[in-house]
This record gives C-alpha cells, structure tokens and sequence, in this order.
C-alpha cells in the first residue's frame, strides 16, 4: 500500500460529486460462465457519473472479468450491461459505440511496441474518431504534460520504465477522451517505488470527475478516492459501502477476513 | 586499458601467459597458420592427382561448343551453343522455379497459416492436416510423387484430358494457348504503368488527407477500381488486342501453344507444397507471438478489426515473421536443385551434372555452380537483413 502525499490528500475530496440522476453503467442480473465455470454470479451495479469505485476480493472472485464485461473484452450470457445508455450485445457496432466512450488501463500497460509514444497516443484518435493529425499531437501533448512524461514522446515504449508506461497508458486512453475509466489492477505489475506516480494520476483523474471503476489492492487509494468499495468473492458482489465504513465496520465475514490479510 | 593507467594505483599486468591480449594473439596466429597449411597442402594435392590423371584444368572449357540437349530453355539453345550458354539457362531455370515458387509459396503459406488460428474447427483441422502431412514427408519423395505418379500417369499425347480454356494436359505436360499481343498492346502496357503510378498517388494523397483533415478515403476499393479501369480504357481506346495460339494435336504432338513440362510442372508443385507447411508455421506462430493483450488494447481504444489487423497486430508479427521467412526461400531456392532428380534442367542438373561428366572439370564445375548458389542466398539475406534492421523494435 502506498500513502500518497499529504497535499493531494487535502484537495482530494470536496472537487468530488457525484451525479444524482445520470446514470453512467447499469448491470443488471449479469450471469457469465467460462464453459462449466460460473464466474460471475447474479451482478447487479448500478455507477452514477462522477462515481469513483474501487472493487477488491481474493484473486479468482471475478473482479476483473466484471469490468472487461464492461467493455465487452468479456461476453456475458446472461442479464444486461448498459453502458452509457448503450445496452452491450453481440452487436458489433454497438460495442464499438461503447468501447469509443470507455477507457481502458491494463495491469501489463498494453502500449504498442512498434509506435512510438506519441504515435500510441494518436493512434485511436486518428483512426477511430477521425482527428487531423497534427490535432492529435497537440491533445496527445497535452496529456502527456499532464502524466509528466513530455519529453519521452518520441521514444519507444520499451525504453521506459513500468510507472512511465503505465502513466503513458493512461494517457493513451485519455486521448480518446473517455466517458469512464476502467482500471485493471493498473498498479500491479509495478516496482513499489513507481505505484505513487501512477497513483498520482489516477487521483488527479478523479478530482476532474472522472467516473471510474478500479480493480485494486491500493487500499489507501480507495481510502482516498473512493465514494464506494465493492468486495466481491466467488463471481458475488457481497459487500458494498462508503470507504470509511468499509474499512471501519465490514459487515461480511468474508470481508473482514480479507481486510485482516491485507491491512497489517 | 589506458583507463586505468591514469588512476592513482595500477592494477599489477598479469603473467605473459595469462593476459588475455597476449593469448588472443597466440590463438589467432595458431589458427591462421592451420588454415594456411591446410589450403595450400589441398590445393598441392589436388594439383598433383589431376596432373597424375592427365587432366588439365582452368574454365577453357566454357567457351567451347556444348553439343548437348536441353529439354526446358528460357533463352535460345541448339546443340551448338557453348558451355557458358549452358551455364546461363542453368541459371535462368533456377531462378525461374525459384520465382515463381517463392510467389506461390508465399501465397498459399499465408493462406494455410492464417487457417490453423480460425476459429472454424474444419478449416483449422484441415490446415493442421495438411501442414503435419507435407512437412513430415522428404521432398525429394514427393517431387517423385508429382512426377511419377501424378504426372506421368497422365494419358498419352494421343489421349490427352482437355481442360477448359483450349489446354491439355498428357505425358509431355500441360499445353495451353499462347498469349500474341499485337503492336498495339504496348500501349496496355503504359496504362498498366500509369495505372500504379495512379495507386501510389492516391495512396499518399489519402494518407495526407487523414492526416490533415482526419477525413478516412476508401483507398483499397478505389485502387482497384483504377487498376482495372486504366488498363481497360487504354485497351479499348487504342484497339489492341491479343491473339491466343492454342496448341493443337498432330500426329505425334501437339503444335503450336506454350509446353509446360512435366519436369518444371511437378518441380514447381513440390517444391511450394513442401515449402508452403513451413511458411504456414510461421505465420501462426508470428500470429500467435503477438500477445492478446495487443489485441485488447487496441479493442478497447474502439478500433475496428480491420484496423487492429492492419494497425497494430500485422506489423507485429512480421517482425517475428520475416527472418525464418527468409531462410525459408532460401530453402526453396537450393532445394530447386533436387529437380535433377526428376530431370528438369535446372542448374545442377545442367552444368554439375551434364557439362561435368562431358568435360571432367569437375572442381570448376561445383565451384562455380556454389558460386551462384551463395550469390542468392547472400543477396536474399542481405535484403532481408535490411528490412529487419528498418523494423525492428527499439527496446533501449
């Protein structure tokens, strides 16, 4: 776990709301197998915009196969996942209508390795929203000063470092100019001393409203961040609550079992 | 290490014979000495056994007259011509199967790799079939295969099988009609030029206009479009036209037409058939070397399958594709020289196997026939060299 510095922490809150009656995801009786195996059970969600959710449970209970259903990198065959008022089916033009609006960061980053950065961060608005090039290189510019890392845009990603990556690809989705950010245990596959930089970003996402929904193990990020935890375990939702409650008085007894093992 | 000379203390130098610059020498010395020794004691040797057979040496030989047949020649050949002569339609016969081998590997390759990743069970298993079956069987079995037993099984000139479009196919090979363009064809030939003059254009003006405008142009089907229509104007316009010969049965053969041999025909089938399951392999594996993850991220910016082929996962995998591709051509290449086996002339067949045994100039003969195979084989990877170092990923 990682503190993330006083002064963020004191601007963090109150720039947060969250909106009453936009809906920004509903997921509503969602059932999906893999062949035999029943890993996601009954899900019902339902995130405003502006929400800032944090999911954790054990490895295996389904938290990161929910939030790819929610891009569709995932199949549900069961229930309704709604997306910006886009309901997911197998209807390709659909789901690429939704995957438009909803940013992705991955646990390994993802970037692509024969572009340069500045080229992954292009890449989606040129070919996909239709943005002039040199357009596309000012936004991309942009965003690149706002994870810190202008001047590696003409690099490789290979010749950087994990959190300069992972921030890259925050930026690459950002580019797109998402609606919703899903985050995949995006500070996983990082040294201890990179998670604060890409924590960084992430809380400087959620002061601007940004609706996210986080697969992590940053409890002090949900601690902060967050305007609701979700447990899951074996495929269920089982717990959901504001973080102080969460934190203070789990209910489950799975929950505090969890929280035992990992807040030392 | 003058590096270290300038620092305060001096690293002690080691003993003579345990610095590593001194018995770097030593061994690189040793080994010169040994090559030298063994080439001058081979060459003294080889000296003096011909001399001792009575037979002269030196490539004399290749300007005189050759006085044999060649069944198969791209350039004109009589039994007059001179040894040099047989040297080139060697040649020309190589590269010629290697050519259009390569092409028609490459092509069904492609197409037999891609398969065994659809997600169709009968395509994938079919392609699977087939890449375990070919690869695993010696292709010097089946080019006997092609030759003997599907080629020659074929009906007598008399009995030939007709095909459509006025061809044959018999004991000699396949017949089919002889495309004459008359004079006026020329200018087909500049509408075809001006036609992909046209394409690249295009090409760069859409590029452009994406990049400035962001507005996409559908260049695949309006290349098309000019590569068909162009030529076709042209065609109309300046009247040309083109004459078919078809070959035509007589008493003992067929006249007239284009001949191909059965030799050339069942080298040719072999050899992409046999070559095609390596290639094949190696498209699925660059394919698969491309981590899913590359697929998903490029999913989740919204890009549409065609652009995520085209975008992010084909270059990719040619990175990993490209090298053992070309071992693989050059594989086809040198192995176009089991068509001696079968009797098509090619360079082997021609210039080690025939103009050898008539002049005895052995030791020229193969050096020079090496020779040429080692100047495909280094031109191709020095191609292929130059496309993999433009592509290759800068990882530092």
């Amino acid at each position: 776990m990682t503190e993330v510095s006083a002064t963020t922490q004191d601007r963090a809150a109150p720039h947060m709301t969250v909106s009453q009656t936009n809906v920004a995801i509903e997921v509503v009786g969602m059932h999906k197998w893999y062949a035999d195996f029943h890993v996601l059970r009954d899900i019902n969600l339902k995130v405003m915009e502006g929400e800032r959710i944090v999911i954790a449970g054990p490895s295996g209970s389904g938290k990161s196969t929910l939030i790819r259903c929610i891009n569709r990198l995932e199949e549900h065959q069961e229930g309704q996942i709604i997306v910006n008022g886009t309901e997911l089916t197998a209807d390709i033009k659909r789901i690429d209508e939704v995957r438009r609006e909803v940013g992705m960061v991955f646990q390994h980053f993802n970037l692509f390795p024969h572009l340069t950065i500045l080229q992954n961060l292009t890449l989606a608005p040129i070919w996909v929203r239709g943005i002039p090039k040199a357009e596309a290189e000012a936004t991309a510019m942009h965003y690149l000063e706002r994870v810190k890392i202008p001047e590696q845009a003409n690099k490789f990603p290979g010749q950087l470092s994990g959190g300069q990556q992972q921030r890259v690809a925050i930026a690459r989705s950002l580019c797109m100019q998402p609606k919703i950010m899903l985050f995949d245990e995006p500070t996983s596959a990082l040294d201890p001393e990179m998670v604060k930089e890409v924590l960084e970003v992430m809380i400087s996402l959620a002061e601007e409203g940004m609706t996210m929904i986080c697969v992590t193990h940053e409890m002090g990020f949900a601690r902060q961040v967050a305007n609701r935890v979700i447990f899951m375990d074996q495929g269920q939702i089982i717990e959901q609550n504001e973080p102080e409650a969460f934190f203070s008085n789990p209910q489950h007894e799975r929950t505090k079992l969890f929280l035992s093992q990992i807040l030392h | 290490m003058t590096t270290l000379d300038t620092g305060p203390t001096t690293a002690p130098r080691p003993s003579f014979f345990n610095d590593p610059v001194v018995r770097g020498i030593v061994y690189q010395v040793l080994v010169a000495v040994l090559l030298v020794a063994f080439i001058v004691w081979i060459v003294g040797n080889t000296a003096t056994n011909l001399a001792a057979q009575n037979k002269s040496t030196g490539f004399d030989f290749l300007w005189k007259t050759a006085g044999f047949d060649i069944s198969f020649s791209l350039i004109p050949w009589t039994r007059a011509s001179i040894y040099w002569e047989a040297f080139l339609v060697g040649i020309t016969n190589t590269l010629l199967v290697a050519f259009v081998g390569i092409i028609a590997a490459t092509i069904l390759g492609f197409t037999i790799g891609i398969a065994r990743l659809s997600s169709n069970f009968i395509v994938s298993s079919l392609a699977t079939i087939y890449v375990e079956t070919i690869r695993n069987i010696p292709l010097l079995l089946q080019l006997f295969f092609w030759y003997f037993a599907v080629l020659k099984a074929m009906p007598a000139v008399r009995d030939s099988i007709q095909l459509p479009l006025e061809s044959f196919i018999n004991q000699r090979g396949i017949f089919v009609p002889k495309p004459i363009p008359d004079p006026q064809f020329g200018f087909v030939w500049i509408g075809i030029a001006l036609a992909i003059i046209g394409v690249i254009v295009l090409r760069t003006w859409a590029k452009r206009r994406l990049e400035a405008t962001g507005k996409r142009f559908p260049v695949f089907l309006t290349s098309l479009a000019v590569l068909i229509a162009i030529p076709t104007i042209v065609w109309f316009a300046s009247g040309a036209s083109v004459e078919f010969e078809p070959p035509v049965l007589e008493r003992f053969n067929f006249k007239g037409g284009l001949q191909l041999p059965p030799e050339f025909v069942a080298l040719l089938f072999g050899l992409t058939i046999y070559t095609a399951s390596f290639i094949a392999e190696t498209v699925r594996g660059g394919i698969q070397a491309v981590s899913r993850g590359q697929t998903e991220a490029a999913m989740s910016l919204g890009l549409k399958e065609g652009d995520r082929l085209r975008l992010v996962i084909v270059p990719q995998a040619m990175r990993v594709i490209v090298p053992p591709l070309t071992s693989q051509y050059l594989n086809l290449t040198k192995n176009s020289s089991l068509g001696a086996a079968i009797g098509y002339p090619e360079l082997v067949n021609v210039f080690s196997g025939t103009a050898l045994n008539q002049t005895g100039r052995a030791i020229e003969c193969i050096a020079l026939t090496m020779l040429v195979y080692l100047t495909f084989s280094l031109l191709t990877s020095a191609i292929m060299n130059w496309y993999n170092a433009r592509v290759s990923l800068v990882e530092r």
